[in-house]
């Protein structure tokens, strides 16, 4: 079974934050995840770019504080993308 | 099939081995994954879990300093995965941004107290250059000229700066011509001279330049940026937006070309290089099974598939030339393979470029530790190449040492797979690993030829062994150091030292560095040894004492202490001594003191200490050994 956007995210999140994938959730942030400072937030984007071979707008950078809104940017540039 | 369709968790199978104390299988699986998933996430999670693992595997230590115009960081993850699993725990600490010229001119600075063994100075052209890169329209053509001397005089000031503060390996960034020139197709039109300079024309000067201060130090190597940009796709390498939000100029998806390039020359200066590559001959060699598709069957020619082949063959026989020894392991009839080696008419590779062959039907893990052993060298000295995914499966589970080479699915990658290699990257070469396999052929004889004689005596006599003992001279100096890095068997202390500190110690007072080159009927080996040593008031201390592998028990290690001992002797120390350091792989040369009458004073830890009374005893000169000594020119 393919995993899902949340899944795929949650494993780049769980590698690069050194936190287990069970508890990272839609809610986990840049608030409740100590690790997710501003040099793994970079790391972070680049990491999806690569995964999802997408590019984020440096304003779509500043959206991404939480793991349920990268989601959804996620799959709303994979939707737009032409494939 | 994306790797996080797969059944297995290796993450979760790490973590469970790591948790039962089970490192080298816990390595195996991180280095998968790591194969399985070459990305940023894989890249955290493997470098955390080896950081728990290090003190318990065999890994080569490296501090990597990385002097920087641009956000290198999230490289460095890639860089440490990649280095993890070719056995390398890497330490990495950058300077600032743009900081680099005061570090490196800062004898106090950061860097130097980091004590790095390699350093790498990362630079954009627009960064070097800037008037070139972003108006070169505007500029006269003095202006231009004077720009390439101005950087060109920058970087050698640079590089001279770091040379007289350090002696670790420097790695300097070629700099990347712009996607698009200022002057569009009109750049290509301009002749390529001092006066006339274009853009693309003035950056080319540069790089040329760059290239000769390069040669012109020790231990300064030029990774081709430009090149390694221009292989990726120039247009796909940038990012702009993120040049200018985080200083970041990489795409996310071409940090990991950067990260392998980087590997390829950390991997040859950690001495975590191949010396043999052993390959498996069907549908690796050649497309088809020679036992059952025949000499007309197989696929191997100047024509599809089998140019895809030929293509392996050729980077196998660029690799020989390089000094890497090839070697077979198939499982095969002899006759069938050999009669394909010998006679098919595409064939590019003959037996004669293979040092070992173990064509049969044993076990593969088996083979390698017998081709090992007949090429005098450790398993950890091979790589493995082979199609069959199974094969490789098995010799990483019985021989984690070996270098097991991932064939893609696609043969027509094979070639690229093998050239793209770390550990077949040399950063010099000797004339000995030109002519290596050629070295290894006359080997062959010599061994048929001894099983000839009564007595080893005769043996020796017949060799008509002659050496040639002399102080380090220029054109000595790659090879005594390559010497140091690689020599792991018969060598009694194993300290590695780059050319710039072997340099150091030929020139300090009181301090010896010799070479000692043999030849024989069949043959010259070239440089195959070393001693240094270093007098106090009566005692003269041997610091370094080695011999290459392939020339060990033909008495010429008694040779050079005779020679060494002799020496301290007529500058008058009435003593020589020196430490064994035993090491996994030096036993040996464990016995050497003990066999030449040295007497142990002390044992620590480390080591033994051995000394011998110059005023009591001399070291005789093995009698069917003819010595030539040079005075040579002293570096």
């Amino acid at each position: 079974m393919t995993p899902t956007i949340f899944e795929q995210v949650q494993r780049i999140a769980s590698d690069l934050f050194g936190v287990p994938g069970d508890q990272i959730t839609r809610e986990s942030s840049t608030e409740s995840i100590e690790a997710w400072d501003s040099t793994q937030h970079l790391n972070f984007v680049l990491a999806l770019e690569e995964k999802f071979n997408i590019q984020f707008s440096p304003e779509e950078m500043d959206q991404m504080r939480n793991i349920g809104s990268t989601v959804k940017l996620v799959e709303r540039k994979l939707q737009n993308s032409p494939r | 099939m994306s790797a996080t369709l797969k059944a297995r968790d290796l993450r979760k199978e790490a973590d469970e081995l790591i948790a039962s104390g089970s490192a080298d299988l816990a390595a195996l699986r991180l280095a998968e994954l790591w194969r399985n998933e070459s990305g940023a996430g894989a890249a955290a999670f493997v470098v955390s879990r080896y950081e728990k693992l290090r003190e318990k595997l065999p890994l080569a230590r490296y501090r990597l300093a990385i002097l920087r115009s641009f956000t290198v960081e999230p490289v460095i993850p890639l860089l440490r995965a990649a280095a993890f699993a070719s056995g390398i725990d890497l330490t990495v600490q950058f300077g600032d941004f743009n900081a680099y010229p005061q570090e490196i001119l800062d004898e106090e600075s950061s860097l130097y107290r980091f004590a790095p063994d390699g350093a790498i100075l990362a630079t954009r052209t627009a960064d070097l250059a800037p008037d070139v890169w972003s108006h070169y329209p505007d500029l006269a053509q003095a202006a231009v000229a004077e720009a390439v001397q101005r950087v060109s005089k920058s970087l050698e000031q640079w590089i001279k700066a770091f040379r007289k503060r350090s002696s670790a390996a420097l790695i300097v960034h070629s700099l990347e011509q712009p996607a698009r020139p200022s002057t569009g197709v009109l750049d290509a039109q301009s002749g390529f001279n001092e006066s006339a300079l274009s853009q693309s024309g003035a950056i080319q000067q540069i790089n040329q330049e760059l290239r000769k201060i390069v040669a012109a130090h020790r231990g300064v190597y030029l990774l081709d940026y430009d090149a390694l940009v221009a292989r990726h796709g120039r247009l796909r390498w940038h990012d702009e937006r993120k040049w200018l939000t985080a200083r970041m100029p990489i795409a996310a998806d071409q940090l990991i070309h950067l990260s392998r390039e980087w590997l390829r020359f950390v991997v040859p200066l950690a001495g975590k290089t191949a010396k043999v590559l052993v390959v498996d001959l069907d549908n690796t060699l050649w497309g088809g099974v020679i036992g059952e598709d025949g000499m007309a069957g197989i696929q191997i020619g100047a024509e599809y598939p089998g140019a895809a082949y030929q293509a392996l063959q050729r980077a196998l026989l660029d690799l020989a030339r390089r000094g890497i020894l090839l070697a077979i392991c198939s499982k095969n009839n002899l006759d069938d393979a050999l009669e394909a080696l010998q006679n098919h008419p595409s064939m590019l590779v003959r037996p004669s470029h293979f040092a070992a062959m173990r064509i049969n039907w044993h076990d593969k893990a088996l083979n390698l530790r017998e081709i090992a052993s007949e090429l005098n060298v450790g398993v950890d000295a091979l790589a493995f190449l082979d199609d069959n995914p199974m094969e490789r499966e098995q010799v990483r589970a019985a021989l984690p040492q070996v270098n097991v080479i991932d064939l893609p699915p696609d043969p027509l990658d094979y070639a690229a797979t093998v050239r793209d290699a770390p550990a077949f990257q040399r950063l010099v070469l000797s004339d000995e690993d030109q002519q290596r396999t050629e070295l290894y052929a006359a080997q062959r004889e010599r061994s048929q030829a001894q099983q000839s004689f009564q007595s080893k005596e005769d043996f020796f006599r017949y060799l008509e062994l002659e050496v040639e003992i002399a102080p380090l001279e220029p054109a000595t100096l790659a090879r005594a150091a390559q010497l140091t890095q690689k020599t792991n068997q018969f060598n009694l202390t194993t300290r590695r030292r780059t050319e710039q500190q072997i340099a150091e110690l030929a020139a300090r007072a009181g301090s010896q560095v010799l070479t000692i080159r043999l030849r024989d009927r069949f043959g010259d080996h070239g440089l195959v040894g070393v001693a240094i040593t270093r007098d106090d008031s009566a005692s003269c201390e041997i610091d370094t004492f080695l011999l290459s592998c392939r020339v060990i028990g033909r008495t010429v290690e008694t040779a050079l202490l005779s020679h060494v001992a002799s020496e301290a002797a007529s500058r008058g120390r009435q003593q020589l001594a020196g430490w064994f350091l035993p090491t996994k792989k030096n036993a040996p040369a464990r016995d050497f003191y003990a066999q030449h009458g040295f007497q142990l004073q002390s044992q620590n830890g480390e080591g033994s200490f051995w000394t011998l009374d110059l005023r009591q005893q001399t070291i005789a000169m093995p009698e069917w050994i003819r010595l030539k000594t040079n005075e040579g020119a002293r570096v």
